[in-house]
């Protein structure tokens, strides 16, 4: 009996070498489960048989273009596009014979923070199916947390793989910019975008990210990492500075029990050796999110004009083209992708674009040197990942900008392209709190390293309460 | 500054999304709340810094200039909403 809830993916791989499991139960075991429990968590808007092979099952976000495999971005305006080539990470996974379960929710066009916004309905949290899993990557996240993949591929803009994998117990890597291909993803906002995996233990975070990293000729913004990554195993942290950001650690709206957890988390980061200080970003907290709220929808805007009704994708009737595109983009986008278009319309348009646009993006030089400046100091910064835990379904959807504050504490570190890892850090209420870790431009084996040591100190049980028997 | 109805048909046209009245309403007063928020960026006076576009230091990505196989027409055209022979067939006449 393969116990899908606990099994990590470093363990499967080793029950499938040494052929104590076949390929083919493996993948069985996790289509039982989500035959199981995915009816009640909608984790997947898509579902795959086996393709065969003796490699390890994995979960896409559903904005990871798969030949043959319908890829929505949970919008109705894709809602029947069947990809004709595989995205550059697809093709990654699968030369080292990985084989895909399915597809999962997103937010549409992976905007928001809690699945709410999507097209087919939201996800549910698996610790608490009344609340969310996060957003806007919460199917992959959910879904490694009901034991429905060992681990998933999301992606991140402002926090879509951390904020969700904080929510549901997991651990995210939102990766540096330019070290995963984005080619054959949805696009969102170019320059934030990233790829990045979603699993149960960092180890198996690191060995995926190991599979998708590297220079693709399709994507010119990527690079080769300068070093190989590692695959943690020291427990001790002697001779790493961690820098406690206070407007990270200490804003408003951080949950009491949330601090909690964070703050006993950090407390042992000095137990395993670390050096710890307290540290600021005075300008990257306050003026992130305004920043992030004009850069992304004016590149959304523009990423989504290719939604035409032309070439794939929802047509609507109409007997003129300039009425064609209109009513195709009405019909086809829901409310968030809408807002976004029309606040990025505008703040690119003539008479604002200085105001709004050009200023963001000379925030951005701020937040990018703020955080340049604390890396002379220290090696990694330590905070929430999620100022609150899972919220319940519904409390948030009335009001955009509560929504947008969901995405406060890993919006500056993203704006900064920098690598950021969420790992669980405890529990609130019943529910999982996450801790990020951010590093300087390429430190991923850093943030593995210090995760992987306090994943060890805090022994956190990422199966949710209600699912352990 | 605030955006008023005419602006928002502007943009909306702008942006060739053909709006229905109860999205005009709802989005007027969310825009209106989203720009204030974050017009909050004026605050700073930050003449003397340059802009960020893109946040690694890469520049001039060159790659040889060789022909690779590319999609077969048929694959081109395997989403298309209307097919004619081997072209993508949209409705005609229009302004846009």
């Amino acid at each position: 009996m393969i116990d899908t809830l606990r099994l990590t993916a470093e363990e499967a791989k080793g029950l499938l070498e040494r052929g104590e499991i076949s390929g083919a139960e493996l993948f069985a075991a996790y289509r039982a489960a989500i035959e199981e429990r995915d009816e009640e968590l909608h984790c997947y808007l898509h579902v795959c048989d086996d393709p065969g092979g003796d490699g390890l099952p994995i979960a896409l976000k559903d904005v990871i273009g798969t030949k043959g495999i319908p890829t929505t971005a949970g919008s109705r305006i894709l809602e029947r596009y069947v990809p004709v080539y595989d995205s550059t990470v697809v093709e990654r996974l699968k030369s080292h014979g990985l084989r895909v379960l399915g597809k999962t929710n997103t937010d549409e066009f992976a905007m928001g923070s809690s699945t709410e916004n999507s097209a087919f309905g939201p996800s549910h949290n698996p610790w608490d199916p009344s609340r969310v899993p996060g957003g806007s990557g919460g199917g992959s996240a959910a879904a490694v947390s009901a034991g429905l993949a060992p681990w998933a591929l999301g992606s991140d803009t402002g926090g879509s793989i951390k904020q969700p994998s904080a929510l549901c117990g997991n651990v995210g890597l939102r990766p540096t910019y330019g070290t995963v291909s984005r080619y054959g993803i949805v696009a969102f906002a170019s320059s934030l975008d990233q790829v990045g995996p979603v699993a149960r233990t960092v180890r198996d975070c690191a060995f995926l990210y190991a599979i998708i990293a590297g220079r693709d000729e399709c994507d010119t913004t990527t690079v080769e990492l300068p070093q190989p990554v590692e695959l943690p195993e020291v427990d001790d942290l002697r001779g790493l500075r961690v820098g406690v950001p206070k407007e990270l650690n200490e804003t408003e709206g951080i949950e009491p029990g949330v601090s909690e957890a964070v703050r006993a988390a950090i407390a042992r980061l000095e137990e395993l050796g670390a050096e710890v200080g307290e540290c600021s970003l005075p300008l990257s907290v306050e003026y992130g999110m305004a920043c992030y709220y004009l850069i992304t929808p004016a590149e959304a805007s523009s990423n989504l004009a290719r939604y035409d009704g032309v070439r794939y994708g929802h047509r609507a009737d109409a007997a003129e083209r300039l009425e064609m595109y209109e009513r195709t983009r009405d019909e086809g986008f829901g409310d968030e992708p809408k807002r976004r278009i029309m606040v990025g319309t505008y703040a690119l348009s003539a008479g604002y674009y200085d105001a709004y646009y050009g200023q963001a993006q000379k925030v951005r030089t701020v937040i990018k040197r703020e955080h340049d400046a604390l890396f002379e100091t220290f090696d990694a910064l330590v905070s929430p990942t999620s100022p609150t835990v899972a919220f319940p379904l519904g409390a948030r959807t009335a009001d955009p900008i509560a929504m947008y504050l969901s995405d406060l504490l890993t919006i500056p570190s993203c704006m900064a392209g920098l690598p950021g890892l969420s790992i669980p850090c405890g529990l609130s209420d019943g529910l999982p709190v996450g801790l990020q870790l951010i590093g300087p431009q390429f430190a991923e084996n850093t943030l593995f390293r210090i995760g992987h040591a306090l994943e060890q100190s805090i022994g956190f049980d990422p199966v949710p309460e209600r699912l352990r028997s | 500054m605030a955006i008023d109805r005419d602006q928002l048909l502007h943009v909306a046209h702008l942006a060739r999304l053909e709006l229905r009245e109860d999205e005009i309403e709802r989005l007027e007063g969310q825009l209106n709340d989203i720009l204030e928020a974050v017009s909050k960026v004026s605050q700073l006076d930050l003449s003397d810094v340059p802009p960020t576009s893109h946040p690694l230091e890469v520049a001039n990505v060159w790659a040889d200039d060789e022909p690779r196989p590319c999609l077969p027409v048929e694959e081109a055209l395997a989403n298309a909403p209307e097919r004619d022979g081997d072209f993508f067939k949209v409705p005609p006449g229009g302004t846009a």
